[in-house]
């Protein structure tokens, strides 16, 4: 077990505390980075995904994990985005120009959602984040001057320094990996400075925050933008992967999917929204591995324990068509997040830091490390 | 003029008087404890001062300047921190990110230039580290600087919460029950502390107290308070023998 | 005039479904805290239980009525048991999610149960019409509000006239306390989730004549129904059925009087300018916390 001594101040602040997290995350980086050309087209595909869900995921886990403030919202945030993207790509305005501009205006935006919020708190803000999501959805498909409403808008292949960067090439995904890399290093730099330290302590002790000096209005308010400006630029690089949006993709199941992100993966961590981004975007392709291949997995065993060919035949079209049932995506969520909230209150990321405890501490390690302190009183809720 | 004053607060909750036009002025560097049965309004003088309740009337002047209808928020800058009577940490987080926290009014930094963790963000991390290990130094916290708050006995958690309070520099600090919930020694301890923010950091001490052992030794003046009003006013001897103290409080 | 009446009516019934959703959220969240993101899922899952008693049995609309009530109970309390139980007390966002991931899962399984088409029930009020003057008001409309009215007379004696009703309040207030004076804090969180389902499932019911038994519908109606809760003030029984009306109306005059695409809208837009000048809802408490 490795016994980190500290002799400066730097070893306080930086961002690696020791040699083997550089050696392992330069070895990620490695492996991400000759990833487009050893893998197949789908996975890489999947990838880009990842980063997008993940680059949301770190934007959200700003505001609603690390600030307190949570949001069921963010789909909305994600459509400004987007829609910006679509919107001044008519106007042959450059990559570089359009994607700042996603990212700014989706922050002002969330700026502006932040001072109404300011006096909202707990299952307040929720509505009043779900009442923004909807309003956003209906100006979409109102707008029509702007959005062309129901119809959606087509996203045009990124053109930059004259080349065209298509949303399945290997410069693609090496955009949205940079993209999530500067995310998640410039939320670390944030989180280890006054605004992160600020955000923090409003989440826990608003009174507290305040009397330290901190404006906690203002920090609500910068949390709000900051989030949705990372979102926004989210959404530009949604835009191009799916090239084509309307306002029936940001509902508020979106919403809940990258909250899905968050509580999965883990919700006080960075390492958290990119765990929870692989587990969502895993999904589909699990379900169709469920479709295709395992009636006839489990229709093998069967036949090997000893049922006839007949019955083996039956179990794999019942298999089948459990798995082809309509719901069973929305059965298979339901249960998850149960199941998360019941047995892995943190997350993906919290099981790895078991995991990683229980290595580290071997034999001395105990469950009631990570016992969860259970508030029965009402009055504590209140801040 | 005094260094921090007081002109006829008053905080009425409808028809509850909290505190009913109260003076009293408190000079530089002194230690002032404030002492009177529960719900005399101690700890509703210590939330108008740090501006969690806004007075019904009155004012409160710091070092001449007229703080009454300053946000809460802008109270810190000033040179007043506070520590809470039922300790308001921040649960999930480390003593030194708490302690961080207290330095916030002192942060000069941009956003900006924090997303970028540009060198001069660095080194004024850098800076603020060195003091809230100054702080450490001062109340022998060094055992727990990376101890989560929510692992941590009662007793440490009353001294990091001085400590945060302390990491801000303040000129005037305002502590609301120090001394409950601590034991004879951690008692102990607490008063040489408080005299030492005195002596050593020059720091004015405003205080609410139960423990009249620790008001004896540690206060040059005691305000005693009933009912939202002031009983007595002088030096711990003179107050502790009034007689409308004794008959309210303290008992013969 | 008349045309405006009728839309009045029409809000009216419809708000006090909304209503009924809210009540069922706010009683859910007045004993425990937890926010029940489910409760328009325990609405729909209700009225599929009525539809299987009434339409697929055969049974006599109140005796189906009935048993939906009462199979719906049960379903609320077991639901109680293995969802909510184990985690009260954790923070509020994981309750939060973990009834949202209750509500994905009972949508799923009615819709592979039932499948996912649109059913409806017989009812004695599907047809019927009441005449005053000149205006026709329809049965189904004015035995959902005449429900409703019922319903809360009712809970209001239980809450306030009961020992039980007493019991749930004191536990809603500090669980810990409610424990050592000696309330069965676990048995009084089972009651009033079985309630909450049964009250649900009562709008579940009333509502199948107006609208369409789907497996979405407690999807889009607990969502309509949730600005409805926050309006009233999330504390409030009272004001969760004013809310829920209130909802209700301005949805319909806004579907009546204005554009296409108001009708849903308002009702939010409506939601988060109350917010703004009152942060708790209309008859909510301002909560804060003594330091």
């Amino acid at each position: 077990m490795r016994f980190m001594f500290k002799t400066d101040y730097e070893d306080d602040i930086r961002l690696f505390p020791h040699s083997g997290y550089v050696l392992s995350y330069g070895v990620l980086l490695a492996l991400l980075l000759i990833a487009p050309f050893v893998l197949s087209s789908y996975i890489v595909s999947q990838l880009v995904f990842v980063c997008i869900y993940a680059t949301v995921g770190v934007g959200l886990m700003i505001l609603t994990g690390f600030t307190g403030q949570a949001s069921l919202g963010h789909a909305a945030f994600l459509a400004i985005g987007a829609y910006t993207t679509a919107y001044l790509q008519q106007f042959n305005v450059p990559f570089p120009v359009y994607f700042l501009a996603a990212g700014l205006l989706t922050g002002v935006i969330g700026a502006l959602v932040g001072f109404p919020a300011l006096r909202l708190q707990g299952i307040y803000l929720v509505i009043a984040t779900i009442s923004f999501a909807f309003i956003v959805e209906e100006i979409l498909a109102r707008w029509e001057s702007v959005t062309q409403g129901n119809e959606g808008m087509r996203v045009k292949t990124i053109q930059w320094l004259g080349t065209s960067v298509p949303r399945d090439s290997p410069a693609f995904y090496f955009l949205c990996l940079g993209v999530l890399i500067l995310t998640i290093v410039g939320t670390l730099n944030l989180l280890r400075s006054p605004t992160g330290r600020a955000f923090v302590a409003i989440r826990d002790s608003e009174t507290a925050a305040r009397s330290m000096g901190v404006n906690v209005s203002l920090y609500k308010v910068k949390s709000f933008a900051i989030s949705a400006a990372i979102t926004g630029f989210a959404g530009c690089l949604f835009a191009h992967k799916l090239s084509f949006i309307s306002p029936e993709m940001f509902t508020l199941q979106l919403s809940i999917e990258f909250i899905i992100v968050i509580l999965i993966g883990g919700a006080f961590s960075l390492h958290g929204a990119v765990l929870g981004a692989i587990f969502i975007v895993m999904i589909d392709p699990f379900l169709t591995y469920l479709k295709d291949d395992v009636p006839g997995m489990v229709a093998g065993v069967a036949a090997t324990l000893g049922a006839g060919s007949e019955r083996a035949a039956h179990i794999q079209d019942s298999v089948a068509a459990f798995a082809s049932a309509n719901g069973l995506k929305g059965a298979i969520y339901g249960v998850i997040i149960v199941l998360f909230v019941l047995f892995e209150p943190l997350g993906l990321y919290g099981r790895w830091l078991k995991i990683k405890l229980f290595f580290q501490l071997f034999p001395l390690y105990k469950r009631a490390t990570f016992k969860r302190q259970k508030i029965y009183v009402k009055s504590e809720r209140n801040r | 003029m005094s260094y921090f004053r007081a002109e006829n607060l008053s905080l009425h909750f409808g028809g509850l008087k909290a505190v009913d036009a109260v003076n009293f002025a408190v000079e530089k560097g002194e230690i002032l404890s404030i002492i009177g049965p529960n719900g005399a309004g101690k700890s509703s003088i210590f939330n108008l001062i740090s501006r969690i309740y806004s007075p019904t009337s009155g004012r409160i002047y710091f070092e001449d300047q007229d703080i009454t209808n300053e946000p809460a928020f802008g109270i810190a800058k000033l040179g007043i921190a506070r520590t809470f009577q039922n300790i308001e940490l921040f649960e999930n987080a480390t003593v030194l990110s708490n302690l961080l926290v207290g330095r916030h009014r002192h942060s000069t930094t941009q956003l900006w230039q924090e997303l970028l963790f540009l060198p001069s963000v660095r080194s004024t991390e850098k800076v603020h580290r060195r003091r809230v290990e100054q702080v450490i130094e001062f109340l022998d916290l060094e055992p727990y600087r990376d101890k989560l708050i929510s692992g941590l006995p009662y007793g440490v958690r009353k001294v990091i919460e001085l400590a945060r309070a302390l990491c801000s520099e303040p000129k005037l600090i305002l502590l609301d029950e120090p001394s409950s919930g601590l034991n004879v020694e951690e008692t102990d301890d607490m008063s040489f502390w408080i005299r030492d923010m005195k002596s050593e950091l020059g720091v004015t001490v405003l205080m609410v107290e139960h423990d009249m052992t620790l008001v004896n030794r540690v206060s040059d003046r005691v305000i005693a308070l009933n009912y939202g009003r002031v009983l007595a006013m002088g030096s711990p001897a003179e107050v502790q023998v009034h007689p409308d103290v004794v008959a309210a409080y303290l008992g013969a | 005039m008349l045309d405006f009446v009728q839309q009045l009516v029409s809000g009216i019934a419809l708000g006090c479904v909304y209503g009924l959703i809210a009540l069922g959220f706010v009683l859910v969240y007045k004993a425990t805290e937890v926010v029940n993101f489910a409760q328009g899922d325990l609405m729909m899952l209700g009225g599929f239980f009525a539809f299987t008693f009434i339409g697929i049995l055969g049974l006599n609309y109140w005796i189906g009525f009935a048993a939906a009530v009462a199979a719906m109970a049960l379903f609320g309390m077991l639901a109680e048991r293995v969802v909510v139980r184990p985690i009260l007390g954790y923070p509020q966002f994981s309750i939060i999610m973990a009834t949202i991931g209750l509500g994905y899962f009972l949508r799923s399984i009615v819709g592979m149960i039932w499948g996912t088409d649109d059913f409806t029930i017989e009812t004695p009020f599907s047809q019927g019409v009441v005449r005053i003057g000149s205006l026709v008001l329809a049965d189904d409309k004015l035995s959902v509000i005449a429900a409703t009215i019922i319903l809360c007379a009712l809970l209001y004696l239980f809450f306030n006239r009961t020992t039980l009703g007493t019991a749930m309040r004191a536990s809603s207030e500090n669980m810990l306390a409610a424990y050592y004076m000696g309330i069965p804090v676990k048995r009084v969180v089972s009651i009033v989730w079985a309630i909450s389902a049964a009250v649900a499932t009562c709008a579940g019911v009333l509502l199948a004549p107006i609208t369409f038994i789907h497996s979405n519908v407690g999807l889009v109606l607990g969502l309509k129904a949730f600005p409805a809760a926050v309006l009233g003030g999330f504390g409030s029984i009272p004001g969760a059925v004013v809310g829920g009306v209130l909802i209700g109306v301005i949805e319909s005059m806004a579907g009546f009087y204005l554009a296409q695409g108001w009708k849903d809208v308002a009702p939010y837009i409506v939601l988060l300018v109350v917010l703004l000048l009152k942060p708790e809802g209309l008859f909510g408490l301002h909560m804060r916390k003594k330091v």
